[in-house]
């Protein structure tokens, strides 16, 4: 995490780390949308993701992270809370009480058909600032000195 | 069950109340921290437990556990996460500002008036 | 619905409850001062040339013109109501309503309203004071006071009661520079809110037995009212709020001290109108009351008294106001006790003429009189502050010469306070002594034993009130002139602010001849609504005033008065002495003084003790608080016996996971070093993610996994910041005190849990989620389906909690004020603090 002037020798862990991170990424995601389903979900999946970037974080350091991944945190947040709040709000258009989800079945192609759900717009929103608020408590905190 | 989960309770809620009433910054945090695990099991305990299959609808399942407090439950342990960073970078902040931790040491020397 | 004719159709249209949501012309008219008001600010800014007053002084004159035209409906018999819904589901309408009584109040509140704008005109000068400030209070004093006497609901009464009260003490405190406005505005304040929230308390208990705020319920419904138990409670919190607004014994010292406020507000809020709430809210509730003996005796007796008292510390006073302010306690007091009498009426069994409603009808009449009298002579004390720079008696005199007009204005009201002949004062005082001596007929209530008394002090009261009346102008502008020592050089005031007290005057001259002209059109109908009961059993109010009544035992206690009192003025040298016998830590003013004092002290003293700045100590109070309660409850509603039916089961890997669970946090308890209590702290966390997959729970565990993973990589982290305090280890010594508040709460919290599942008395509303979640969401996963779906409001505010968290943590880390070095920081961190 912190160049020191002892190496460690580090080489398994980050190459480990670099597959791992994948596949826990992979999982977390399927985790998200299969949360209407089985267990999962917005929190969980963010908390996943998250889960992955920490281990980046610790098998290499954070500028290296902030390199690969340049993605402002807090922004995603931000961005998360407003997408949560405008699929709350699209509802008040179709003249429902606030946050009242809509649902209907669709004929996609390659997966067939599926239901889509506003609420799953809800949970991405959740998800985004899982991860932005996760990683940015991390950050903050790595980065200072 | 819920009896022994309750005693698991009382233990963890007063082992929290202990370390909260420390001196130590940071073991006040883990008292906290211990509290919310307290809390949590409370609330599903309260509940009932084991009174059926998981919450997630399965053909031919008509005995579910209580979904309810699983919800709140969930959102109170992502607060917590939250509380908990929360208390830590202030206990760091403030031993960066102080150098301590000690809570005794942090109070004002004059009374306000 | 004469009032209503413009806005009567939108009412009906919108008719929502049992009122209309639409102001009507007589709601209207009530808050017309108030949404005048934000407009003042901008005018006295915007037009420096133009006295913002002319402004102002549209609003009380369409008032009283508008106000003027309920007379003939009034004095007909008819009241009028308007209602608004304001909070129809606790029974809060904005009813207005509109009848005798309430109608003499608010053209007393406009008209004198009118005569103190214009006199304050000329008072104030536009280019000195901040008038803006000044007439937004004044009007929404104005608005207040109206909304006093034309509401029937009582919390909406109160509401603006209160509002009276602010509006008092923002004006008051005017010229808040001034150290004695400030001690004025403060004492006014704590008196008259602490009997208004008496009186809040007294509605609220008149509500639990009638069922209604509604002051016609509870006139209607007297006969439960008088059965409840609650009855003498509820009357005498009513009475304290009368009593503190309208100054009276032991109350009345805040009005001596509210003359702080510019003479206008003066002649206005506290002589003419604000201080009559009192007296309002004693007629209005007398229908409701006035069956009781300790009604009337505790009226009679208190007014009585003040105006005994008010008249003899009235003598003594050497400041103009001063002596204004003690007899406007005295004159309240008189009007009160008339009111007490006047209750007298319903017992009576006097064939046709039942004398005692003279009582009534001369606290109406005097209410008027003393209105125009004491509104006169505020004035011509604000005149002669104004022109001599002084209103101490001791330094004025021979101002006659000077000041020919103000000086017939304050002979004229001087004589009428006095009560002599041929002004106003003279017929309700008459009437007021009459009421008095009639005590000796009545036979009910111990009135002809103790009752005695009461023309006794009455007489008393009336000498005193002789002597400072005629003191009032003799010693201003009568006797040697010492103009050289005035601040000024004194003059007769401009015409304009001559205006009102000379068109008060008037009125006291001319209702003193003719007071008749009041008789049918303003007192019979506040007076019959003072006696529903009468009226409906269809005895007569006669209202017939006159001079002459032959002979009477009245008039020779007012000859007396009269001889007594020049005896007393010209003797004054020689009894004075005795005003200096009582000490003043013994006064009221010293006991209000000193409990003031002893309060803050005694607060302080308490704080000390208890904010010791520990944060253990305030955890500790709410720990032992939480647990008292809890075991308290236990014990009072008899939960301790605990039942387990249908436990789940427990297998014997969970028995194991318990006991790691248990040892793991009772082992951090004794860890000396941090990293281990991390990793203990770790093991609870997983051992209770463990719990949630037994328990059925697999998003819980799930997340409880992560969130543990990431905690422990947080903590670490932050470790690997603080390398001397992770490795730094602390004594610790047990604390034998701290074990028994943890284990207390501990013990607590299993019985709340057993309580808990002993008492199942609601059932869960999950039920509706299980059933529900696949036809009304789609989904399957019932926890995720009520945290985005069902409950997606919480976990909306939840991200945004976290969102909040996350935005503190980055700005406590990256925003820093100030970067210190390490050395000194926690020296500069302590002083901060300390500021």
């Amino acid at each position: 995490m912190k160049q020191n002037s002892k190496r460690v020798n580090d080489v398994i862990l980050q190459t480990a780390s670099i597959i791992i991170f994948f596949i826990i990424v992979i999982f977390s995601i399927n985790l998200f949308f299969a949360g209407h389903y089985s267990p999962g979900g917005g929190f969980i999946g963010g908390l996943m993701t998250s889960a992955a970037l920490v281990l980046l974080l610790l098998a290499f350091d954070s500028n290296t992270l902030s390199k690969v991944l340049p993605i402002d945190y807090r922004l995603m947040t931000a961005t998360g809370l407003l997408i949560a709040l405008a699929t709350g709000l699209h509802s008040l258009f179709f003249d429902r009480p606030f946050l009242t989800h809509a649902y209907g079945k669709f004929d996609l192609p390659l997966l067939g058909e599926q239901t889509l759900h506003t609420a799953i717009a809800f949970d991405l929103g959740v998800y985004l600032v899982v991860i932005g608020v996760t990683m940015t408590i991390i950050q903050t905190i790595g980065e200072s000195e | 069950m819920e009896i022994f989960v309750s005693i698991i309770i009382g233990v963890l809620t007063m082992c929290a109340v202990y370390l909260v009433l420390s001196r130590s910054l940071l073991r006040i945090i883990i008292g906290t921290a211990l509290f919310s695990h307290a809390a949590h099991l409370l609330v599903l305990t309260t509940a009932g437990l084991k009174t059926g299959a998981a919450p997630v609808l399965v053909d031919g399942v008509t005995e579910y556990t209580d979904p309810l407090p699983q919800a709140l439950v969930l959102t109170a342990i992502v607060i917590s996460f939250g509380v908990t960073a929360f208390f830590l970078v202030l206990a760091y902040r403030t031993y960066q500002e102080l150098s301590t931790d000690n809570m005794e040491e942090m109070k004002g020397t004059e009374s306000y008036d | 619905m004469k009032s209503g004719d413009l806005t009567f159709d939108l009412i009906i249209c919108t008719t929502l409850y049992e009122g209309g949501i639409f102001l009507s012309v007589l709601h209207f008219a009530i808050l017309l001062p108030l949404l005048a008001a934000p407009f003042i600010p901008f005018l006295f800014k915007g037009m420096k040339q133009i006295h913002t007053g002319w402004f102002v002084l549209v609003v009380p004159v369409v008032l009283v013109s508008y106000f003027a035209g309920f007379i003939p409906v009034t004095s007909a018999g008819d009241v009028v109501t308007e209602t608004i819904a304001w909070m129809p589901s606790l029974g809060i309408n904005f009813t207005a309503y509109v009848d005798g009584l309430s109608l003499l109040f608010a053209l007393l509140i406009t008209g004198i309203g009118a005569l103190v704008v214009l006199y304050s005109i000329y008072y104030l000068d536009k280019d000195k004071e901040s008038l803006g400030h000044f007439y937004v209070y004044l009007l929404m004093f104005m608005s207040a006071m109206l909304g006093v006497v034309l509401s029937d609901n009582m919390i909406v009464m109160y509401m603006f009661w209160e509002l009276t009260s602010i509006s008092s003490f923002l004006l008051i405190g005017y010229w808040y520079e001034k150290e004695r406005s400030r001690y004025g505005a403060q004492k006014s304040m704590l008196l008259t809110v602490f009997g208004g929230l008496s009186m809040l308390g007294g509605i609220v208990l008149l509500e639990s037995m009638v069922g209604s705020y509604s002051i016609r319920d509870m006139v209607a419904n007297s006969g439960v009212i008088a059965e409840s138990p609650f009855f003498l409670v509820a009357m005498i919190l009513i009475l304290l709020g009368a009593f503190t607004k309208s100054a009276q014994f032991p109350f009345h010292i805040w009005l001596p001290d509210a003359m702080e406020a510019p003479t206008p507000v003066s002649a206005y809020l506290h002589s003419a109108t604000m201080v009559k709430a009192g007296l309002y809210l004693v007629a209005r509730m007398s229908p409701v009351f006035q069956e009781s003996p300790v009604w009337l005796w505790t009226i009679a007796a208190v007014g009585m008294f003040t105006m005994f008292w008010g008249s003899f510390n009235a003598v003594k006073q050497t400041d103009l106001k001063g002596i204004l302010a003690f007899s406007t306690v005295s004159q309240l007091g008189l009007i009160m006790s008339l009111l007490g009498l006047g209750a007298a009426a319903l017992h009576y069994d006097g064939i046709d003429d039942n004398i005692f409603i003279v009582a009534t009808i001369a606290a109406i009449f005097h209410l008027i009189n003393h209105a125009t009298f004491k509104g006169s002579l505020f004035m011509m004390a604000g005149i002669v502050d104004h022109e001599t720079g002084t209103r101490d008696i001791r330094k004025l005199g021979g101002l006659m010469t000077v000041m020919p007009i103000t000086f017939t204005i304050a002979v004229i009201g001087s004589l009428s306070m006095a009560g002599l002949p041929p002004f106003n004062g003279f017929l309700s005082k008459e009437m007021f002594l009459k009421a008095t001596t009639k005590v000796f007929s009545a036979d009910f209530f111990a009135l002809e034993t103790i009752g005695i008394l009461l023309p006794v002090v009455a007489f008393l009261g009336s000498v005193f009130t002789f002597i400072y009346s005629i003191m009032l102008f003799t010693r201003t502008f009568m006797g040697e002139a010492k103009f050289d020592q005035l601040p000024k050089k004194p003059h007769e005031a401009p015409i304009g602010m001559l205006i009102s007290p000379v068109i008060l005057a008037l009125l006291v001259v001319g209702l003193g001849f003719f007071p008749n002209v009041l008789s049918n059109t303003l007192i019979k109908p506040a007076v019959e609504s003072i006696y529903p009961t009468l009226v409906a059993q269809g005895q007569n109010v006669k209202v017939d005033i006159y001079f002459w009544h032959g002979l009477t035992p009245e008039l020779y206690m007012t000859i007396g008065v009269i001889l007594l009192g020049s005896l007393l003025f010209w003797q004054m040298n020689k009894w004075m002495g005795i005003y200096n016998r009582i000490p003043h830590r013994l006064t009221l003013n010293g006991v209000y003084d000193g409990t003031l004092v002893w309060s803050n002290k005694a607060a302080y003293r308490f704080k000390d003790n208890y904010m010791t700045g520990f944060i253990r100590s305030y955890l500790i109070y709410i720990f032992v608080f939480l647990s008292g309660m809890m075991l308290f409850s236990i014990w009072w509603f008899d939960m301790y016996q605990f039942s387990f039916e249908n436990m789940a089961e427990i297998a014997p890997y969970e028995y194991v996971l318990g006991a790691v669970v248990i040892l793991a946090a009772l082992a951090i308890l004794f860890m000396k070093s941090r990293l281990p209590s991390i990793i203990l702290l770790g093991v609870v966390g997983y051992g209770v993610a463990l719990f949630f997959v037994f328990f059925g729970a697999p998003d819980l565990a799930l997340t409880q996994l992560v969130i543990e993973t990431v905690s422990v990589a947080l903590f670490l982290l932050v470790f690997y910041h603080m390398p001397d305090i992770s490795k730094k280890e602390t004594r610790m010594r047990f604390k034998v005190g701290n074990a028994i508040v943890a284990v207390l709460v501990g013990v607590t919290v299993t019985l709340l849990s057993f309580m808990a599942l002993t008492h199942k008395s609601l059932s869960s509303i999950s039920e509706y989620h299980i059933e529900n979640v696949y036809d009304l969401a789609a989904g399957k996963n019932m926890v995720n389906v009520i945290l985005v779906d069902f409950r997606g409001f919480d976990t909306l505010f939840e991200i945004v909690v976290l969102g909040i968290a996350a935005l503190g943590i980055y700005t406590m880390i990256k925003f820093r004020t100030t970067r210190r070095t390490k050395g000194d920081g926690a020296n500069e961190a302590k002083q901060q603090t300390r500021q």
